[in-house]
């Protein structure tokens, strides 16, 4: 039978590195989605993915067990990619796309758009998507990947964030708004 | 008629807020505000293609043999016990066997500096010195540098828990004597030089508070980048994990 997360958390809290690694194994995918989503970048993703592990593995004991562990996770792998975010900034070092020197998405769209099954199929809207979301700050491109893609209410998100309810739910409209100007051309010439 | 807001249309998107009957009794009667839902809806239903790299099929045995030097080395109530000293406990173990190398080398040099040895052997002990002490001292700067980095990129205007930097940077300090000592013993000077730069700065974490206000924080961060501190960290490690990896085929650099 699955072993499940609370079991496994005592099991590695009383020392058990077996049943730390059923939660790594069982966490890490949709660790890295969320981490490539924030970050954008598939070497940060790893990274992030790895330091949430350690960080987690460090603060086991402070883990409220009533708790859901992934929720908790995923709070940990959030602030881990707002970290490497904001050092890259620092550094000046911040990717603009999953190619450097690659000519932003959204400036590169073609004016006459092709349909919308050609440009799923060649990845465009991926892209554009992707172009979009690098346009977004730091907090709002936080705030609405864990609203969007994972699904976390906005009480949830100012938790993760340590802000108020208010400032999440501003930052997830303003993301909003951006993506809708940046992307309703696209849909638009589409429908 | 007052028109929904964009702000309302995102909340009755995502299903958060009270209104939600209400924003759908208005949207069925105004034309206006289903249209503009409809595309906000398209907008964030192509935001979903944003595609996420696949990772191979064992990425999750990947993740966990990076990860399983660090984890769960000891068992049942020790672990309970050391829980916190985890991470310390092989940076120790690491600073004890160059203070060990350090004390060998000083007796071996007190008692047998007049016997005759053969070229081969007199070089052997040194080499192995030198990749220890290289791989103890890029760790040390490596993880010095993580400290710094946390408190350097802490959110400005907001209070900080760093009770957990503290907890490492007070492990980092007995290590940085010990490594800045060696250093200086060996002639190395530009390591000798950063090591004693980083000093006080981890002094200073590891005796401040667990929390720190605003204030302190910026403070902090000041100090940091003030003394440039973090780039010669860098810097610094990143020489010497060059030179660790230039000693593993090379025999007699005598420096650290």
């Amino acid at each position: 039978m699955e072993m499940s997360d609370s079991v496994a958390v005592a099991q590695a809290r009383a020392g058990d590195s077996g049943a730390f690694r059923v939660l790594v194994e069982r966490h890490s995918r949709n660790l890295f989605r969320l981490a490539y989503r924030m970050t954008g970048h598939q070497e940060d993703a790893d990274d992030v993915v790895q330091e949430t592990f350690l960080r987690a593995y460090r603060q086991l004991e402070k883990f409220d067990e009533r708790a859901s562990f992934g929720t908790w996770l995923y709070r940990i792998a959030a602030n881990c990619s707002l970290d490497l975010i904001r050092a890259r900034k620092r550094r000046g070092e911040r990717q603009e796309g999953a190619e450097e020197g690659a000519p932003d998405p959204i400036q590169s769209l073609p004016d006459a758009a092709p349909p919308p099954d050609r440009l799923a199929m060649s990845g465009e809207v991926g892209r554009k998507v992707a172009g979009a979301l690098n346009e977004l700050s730091d907090m709002e491109r936080t705030a609405f990947v864990l609203r969007h893609y994972e699904g976390m209410c906005i009480e949830e998100i100012g938790r993760t964030l340590g802000v108020q309810p208010n400032s999440a739910k501003h930052s997830i409209f303003r993301a909003v708004q951006k993506l809708r100007r940046a992307l309703e051309p696209l849909v638009s010439s589409a429908s | 008629m007052n028109h929904l807001t964009e702000e309302e249309l995102v909340l009755y998107y995502y299903g958060e807020g009270d209104g939600a009957a209400a924003v759908r009794e208005h949207l069925d009667a105004c034309e206006t505000c289903r249209a503009g839902y409809a595309c906000l809806q398209r907008v964030l239903n192509v935001v979903d293609s944003a595609p996420v790299p696949e990772r191979p099929a064992h990425y999750e045995a990947q993740v966990w043999r990076r990860l399983r030097p660090s984890v769960g080395r000891q068992g049942g109530a020790w672990a309970r016990l050391s829980w916190p000293l985890l991470w310390p406990a092989r940076h120790w173990a690491m600073a004890a066997a160059v203070a060990a190398l350090v004390a060998g080398a000083f007796w071996t040099g007190r008692y047998y500096s007049n016997a005759p040895r053969s070229p081969q052997l007199a070089s052997a002990p040194g080499q192995v010195r030198e990749r220890i002490l290289l791989v103890a001292v890029g760790d040390h700067l490596e993880r010095s540098q993580m400290v710094l980095l946390e408190l350097v990129n802490a959110r400005p205007g907001e209070p900080l828990d760093v009770a957990s930097e503290r907890e490492r940077a007070g492990d980092l300090v007995a290590e940085n004597r010990l490594y800045r000592q060696t250093a200086a013993r060996t002639g190395d000077a530009r390591v000798a030089s950063v090591l004693d730069d980083l000093e006080p700065v981890l002094l200073e974490i590891a005796h401040g508070p667990g929390r720190l206000n605003p204030e302190e924080v910026e403070k902090l961060r000041r100090r940091i980048e003030g003394d440039g501190i973090l780039f010669k960290v860098r810097v610094a490690g990143s020489t010497v994990r060059h030179r660790e990896e230039q000693a593993a085929p090379n025999a007699g650099r005598k420096s650290l």
